[in-house]
């Protein structure tokens, strides 16, 4: 199997691939990572550059042909592939998001983690919508050892982020993002976890400028975290 | 070619719309309060159907297939409409529909009319062409009332009165009622059943919308929950309905789908108070003379491109304006259109149909693309995939822009990996903005992150990098 990092975790979030990997790994899966890979083209297509993003719709198909599956540790990049890349033209290979992958492919919920902390989930809308992942993400996260589950307020409602909307609708995004902060805060939770990093980035920034203290963490973290080898922050 | 009303003139783009409505707290409390309640209500009244999925289905076959043959529908409900005594007339445009509608209320010497609560007359601005042409239309429909006496603009489909509070109503009530009342709802009430029910009573000429209409039987299908519509309907001598061409059900038994899915994606009940049908004139009984009037106003226009046209499947149930996030804190009049939301983020594009219009074309991007929208739409419209066509229609408008040059060099770089490494290695650079890992603050356009959120500073090891180092063979 490929592992698709995707660009925004690739460059900003490497801890979050190296933690699929390590999960991976510690499954029996033998992990590629293609090195030709770049982007899915969801930026393009979703700010209306559908001419920029066929081309690397065609590239991810080249890259990632081969393999019996790719795994993204993104629920809007494997949306974009599995939902979008046909209406451009392309037949991409089998790709899943990776709590999909986990349940549906290697049939896994206990996936021997441990992460002793108090975590709240935040369910992408594209995993929630475009994929239907479901509460496949929360199955996996109650089986983790030493982890204290707490449910979020209007988990389902967006953050805001939405790609280039953030920008184009910078204050419509933050007024959507300071609901989604509240929510989480009401929570008590020291973590926030989620299935993408964009989604992460965007409530952890706003998190951050608060100085609140809670932590974004990829739920790829957290499943690849043992007693063994724990999670730590990367600085 | 005269400005089409559907939009509002002067209206500012939608990011600065929502800038203003974004401030103005009560507003976002009243609107938070009544999405939050009527989506609980809605989610209530879907999950006790056990075939909602089905019915979805079956309501979007049913209007694509009046899509896909809607000319010969059209002539069909033209013969049974006139066979039943009643009249049609066909408008290209809101200009064409506004003159025919004000030639039959001179006809009939009317200087008042009373309407009930109507779309498709609030797109093509009729109350102000009447106005202009001395008829003064009363609303008789309580939240479009409210409107209307508050010289305000509609925020909302199904609830134009959506963003006032209970003392806000109150006082446009004392205002221009001139009477003394308190803010509770059956005192509201009942002022405006006494205001309404002169006007029933001596106006001669009503004007409604439709919800549906019927082409193998000629029949009108008007739903609401008040019961001034039936009054409208039933009371004048002169009856004028006007009605976008998209609105036909090829059968009488086509309407059971849609008499199921409107009212709980509404109103979330499980069936309207009220359902209205009439069918021509019956000598003796109700108005003496029915005026269709069909307006295409941009539909046809729309119906020719096969990804937009699903929009014309809407039943204006405003589920999607209910569930979404975006919505819930502009508010509707930040679309600058009476069709708010995202079914007005599609349609008001479309029947305008000029992407060079600034307004217009800000629309298709009020969306964070949850897709909430789409989860909820009882017929099923794809409002996220539309969107992304319409945004692609936009862009290639707007020809060379500094985001269309920077979209080219983003995709220049990502069309080959080593130019994404160089370029991955060259952003690391941006390290040096961060204190503590945080960026809180970067030029223009950045800068629109940057005012509410910080950024991760960029590691120092790309995870291909770390990928080369560790795990390829030297």
């Amino acid at each position: 199997m490929a592992l698709f990092a995707t660009c925004l975790t690739d460059t900003f979030f490497p801890s979050t691939a190296r933690a699929v990997v390590r999960l991976l790994e510690r499954l029996g899966c033998s992990v590629d990572f293609p090195l030709e890979q770049t982007c899915c083209g969801q930026m393009h297509f979703n700010t209306g550059y559908r001419d920029h993003a066929r081309p690397l719709a065609r590239k991810y198909t080249d890259v990632f042909m081969g393999y019996d599956h790719v795994v993204a540790p993104s629920g809007s990049c494997a949306g974009m592939v599995r939902e979008v890349h046909p209406t451009l033209g392309t037949s991409p290979p089998r790709t899943f998001e990776l709590a999909e992958f986990l349940v549906d492919v290697l049939g896994v919920t206990d996936v021997g983690a441990w992460f002793p902390h108090r975590v709240t989930y935040h369910p992408t809308c594209h995993s929630l919508r475009m994929l239907g992942v479901g509460d496949k993400p929360l199955a996996l996260l109650r089986a983790v050892k030493g982890l204290d589950l707490v449910e979020l307020p209007d988990a389902t409602h967006c953050c805001g982020f939405g790609g280039t909307f953030a920008v184009k609708n910078a204050e419509t995004s933050t007024a959507m993002l300071a609901d989604k902060m509240r929510c989480v805060l009401d929570t008590g939770a020291e973590v926030l976890s989620a299935g993408d990093n964009s989604c992460l980035m965007h409530i952890g920034g706003g998190l951050s400028r608060l100085r609140t203290g809670v932590r974004p963490v990829h739920l790829a973290e957290i499943l690849a975290s043992t007693e063994e080898d724990p999670w730590r922050a990367t600085p | 070619m005269a400005r089409n009303p559907v939009t509002w003139l002067g209206s500012p783009t939608f990011p600065k719309a929502a800038r203003v409505a974004l401030n103005d707290t009560q507003l976002r409390q009243n609107l938070r309060k009544a999405t939050g309640t009527i989506r609980g209500r809605r989610a209530a009244a879907v999950a006790e159907m056990d075939d909602w999925e089905q019915l979805r289905v079956a309501g979007e076959q049913v209007k694509d297939d009046v899509l896909a043959r809607l000319d010969t529908l059209l002539v069909q409900l033209e013969e049974s409409v006139t066979a039943r005594g009643g009249t049609v007339h066909w408008a290209r445009d809101a200009e064409e529909a506004n003159r025919i509608v004000l030639d039959l209320c001179r006809a009939e010497n009317a200087t008042e009319v009373v309407k009930v609560k109507s779309m498709a007359t609030a797109e093509i601005g009729l109350n102000e062409a009447l106005e202009a042409g001395g008829v003064h239309a009363v609303e008789t429909d309580l939240a479009e009332l409210i409107v209307q006496l508050g010289d305000d603009r509609p925020s909302h489909i199904l609830v134009p009165a959506i963003h006032r509070n209970r003392a806000e109503i109150r006082e446009i009530f004392q205002r221009r009622m001139g009477v003394e009342v308190s803010d509770e709802p059956a005192d509201l009430a009942e002022a405006a059943r006494t205001y309404l029910r002169e006007k029933f009573l001596t106006t001669k000429v009503a004007i409604s919308g439709a919800n549906f209409a019927v082409a193998d039987s000629g029949s009108i299908v008007v739903l609401e929950s008040e019961g001034n519509g039936r009054m409208c309907l039933t009371l004048p001598d002169t009856l004028i309905t006007v009605m976008g061409i998209e609105k036909l059900v090829p059968t009488w038994q086509d309407l059971e789908v849609f008499l199921q899915l409107l009212p709980r994606s509404s109103t979330a009940e499980r069936m309207n108070p009220y359902t209205s049908v009439w069918t021509g004139v019956t000598p003796g009984d109700g108005p003496q003379r029915f005026h269709l009037v069909l307006i295409d106003n941009g539909r046809t226009a729309t119906l020719q491109d096969s990804v937009g046209r699903q929009a014309l499947r809407c039943i204006r149930c405003s589920a999607c304006l209910n569930v979404c996030p975006v919505y819930e804190r502009t508010g509707g009049q930040s679309y600058g259109s009476v069709y708010p939301g995202p079914i007005g983020a599609i349609l008001t594009p479309q029947l305008v149909g000029d992407m060079h219009d600034p307004q217009a074309a800000s629309l298709p991007f009020a969306s964070s693309l949850c897709g909430a929208c789409f989860e909820v739409c009882p017929v099923r419209i794809d409002i996220p995939s539309v969107l992304t066509h319409l945004r692609a229609e936009v862009v290639e408008a707007k020809g060379r822009t500094a985001e269309s040059v920077a979209m080219a060099a983003a995709a220049w770089v990502f069309g080959s990996a080593s130019r994404y490494e160089k370029a991955q290695k060259a952003g690391a650079l941006a390290r040096f903005l961060a204190r503590d890992g945080r960026i809180t603050s970067l030029p223009w356009p950045g800068s629109k992150w940057t005012s509410s959120r910080d950024v991760p500073a960029p590691p120092a090891q790309s995870f291909r990098a770390w990928w080369k180092e560790n795990r390829c063979q030297k």
